[in-house]
């Protein structure tokens, strides 16, 4: 099984499957997200988050995503590395456009910018909700006092522009990761075929939109309406 | 119509006069090139007035030209085989060079084609993963009659295409990690469409992939620069078969 992990074929298997396993978190925390844009009370983000927050099921899944996050790096890392060293010496000019995407080029730099944004992302909200649960307010929803964590997200994004761009940013830079990542994901494991590589790579493409347009509308909204 | 004449060219290409010497770019100026004549022809032409000058012709493959071999490689500005799609080097013809343009030419770049000699690159590596599985051993036996082994019309396309690869290198040059699967995977997936290669088709994709990540070549990631460099236009959902049957036979031990 070792020498499974570490052959090629291995490794891009790992990237793979830990990359599917992160578009469904992402797919789910977009779902939930939307939520603050719908009801500006933030009685129905509480909820959603509360929800969340004491789900059974996402409270077993949570340290597996943080797994799964970091597998995806390392193991990213380790393959960069491996593919770098396949060629010592570089070539003097190059016309690459011609012939890839951007995208599929630079996974490495897109995924850093969006490990980058995730730790800002990390700071602001989730180590507070988890670790630090007496800075959050509290409301009463249906009889029943929960975390008002509208109000923690809500307030960023009312009080700094800056915030609010730089979470536009994260968004697109995750669509366009996942707009070669999920095809790509599909492709590693052997479920393509010439009929569905045109297919798979038109979903990956609305599946990146969706996530990218999901995420940046967000702050966009707040910027805009408050 | 006599084909145009290119007044002048620069060519600024790759001289190393061994394996073990380092190498660098020199610039050759070369007048009056016609249109007509194919990319290896204006490479003689350099190296004819090269010889004449005493100096050392550069050192390039090539053999049948007529782009079946696989032969003739070269990174020309920037993409392997140069500026036209679906083609050989010596396929590629001078009128897709502008009069006064610099050519650059660079050997195939990867840790597992090491530079020989200016241009010529060792690729006994591809050899090797062929050596690794790329065949049939299990008994055939004589001639069977046509159409005794039922084949269907897809199937039989679509090893067709994968068995056009000539094995040139194109994609091991054009992919950014030096990934060697577009070759592993045509030469996995034009015996494993066919009856007589589906029963080594497991055996033959693991050892093939463990040669190849033997031998110093990088990882896929699914650019898909392969293929549009691949001058017989081999598609990569060949990858996607080989990573399945890979995948397939280490799940099934």
């Amino acid at each position: 099984m070792s020498n499974f992990l570490f052959a090629s074929i291995g490794k891009k298997f790992i990237m793979s499957i830990s990359g599917i396993f992160l578009f469904l978190f992402i797919s789910v925390h977009l779902t939930v997200n939307l939520l603050l844009i719908f009801d500006d009370s933030g009685e129905l983000f509480n909820l959603g988050a509360h929800f969340m927050a004491t789900n059974l099921i996402i409270k077993i899944v949570e340290p597996i995503l943080g797994l799964g996050f970091v597998v995806h790096i390392l193991w990213s890392l380790v393959l960069s590395y491996q593919n770098f060293m396949a060629r010592p010496i570089g070539y003097l000019t190059k016309s690459r456009s011609v012939s890839s995407t951007w995208a599929s080029r630079n996974m490495l730099i897109l995924g850093s910018l969006v490990l980058v944004f995730l730790v800002i992302h990390i700071i602001n909200f989730f180590w507070d909700i988890k670790f630090n649960p007496g800075k959050l307010n509290t409301v009463y929803i249906n009889g029943g006092e929960i975390e008002d964590t509208y109000t923690l997200v809500a307030s960023l994004f009312k009080a700094s522009v800056i915030y609010d761009i730089l979470y536009i940013i994260g968004g697109i830079l995750l669509g366009i990761h996942l707009s070669h990542g999920f095809w790509s994901s599909f492709q590693t494991l052997g479920l393509n075929n010439r009929n569905w590589m045109k297919r798979l790579q038109r979903i990956s493409y609305i599946y990146a939109v969706i996530i990218a347009t999901g995420f940046a509308i967000i702050p966009l909204y707040f910027l805009i309406k408050f | 119509m006599a084909d145009k004449i290119l007044k002048k060219l620069n060519i600024k290409v790759w001289r190393q006069n061994s394996a073990s010497e380092k190498g660098r770019f020199e610039t050759y100026p070369i007048e009056n090139i016609s249109t007509g004549a194919s990319f290896l022809e204006m490479m003689d032409i350099l190296n004819e007035e090269l010889i004449n000058e005493g100096k050392d012709p550069v050192a390039f493959d090539h053999d049948c030209r007529e782009g079946i071999c696989g032969t003739c490689s070269l990174y020309i500005n920037g993409r392997p085989h140069g500026p036209d799609t679906e083609v050989t080097t010596c396929q590629l013809h001078m009128r897709k060079f502008k009069d006064g343009q610099t050519i650059t030419i660079e050997p195939w770049r990867a840790a597992a084609f090491p530079v020989i000699k200016d241009l010529v690159v060792e690729r006994s590596a591809f050899d090797k993963i062929l050596q690794a599985g790329g065949f049939v051993s299990v008994n055939t036996g004589g001639v069977p009659d046509g159409n005794a082994i039922p084949v269907s019309y897809d199937d039989a396309e679509e090893s067709m295409d994968a068995a056009a690869c000539i094995g040139c290198g194109a994609c091991v040059a054009a992919c950014k990690n030096s990934s060697a699967m577009l070759f592993v995977s045509a030469k996995v997936s034009h015996l494993a469409k066919l009856p007589q290669g589906k029963v080594e088709a497991k055996r033959r994709a693991r050892s093939m992939i463990a040669k190849m990540d033997e031998l110093g070549f990088g990882g896929c990631t699914n650019t898909g620069a392969c293929e549009v460099e691949c001058p017989k236009s081999i598609s990569i959902s060949n990858i996607a078969r080989l990573n399945r049957e890979y995948l397939v036979a280490r799940f099934s031990e």
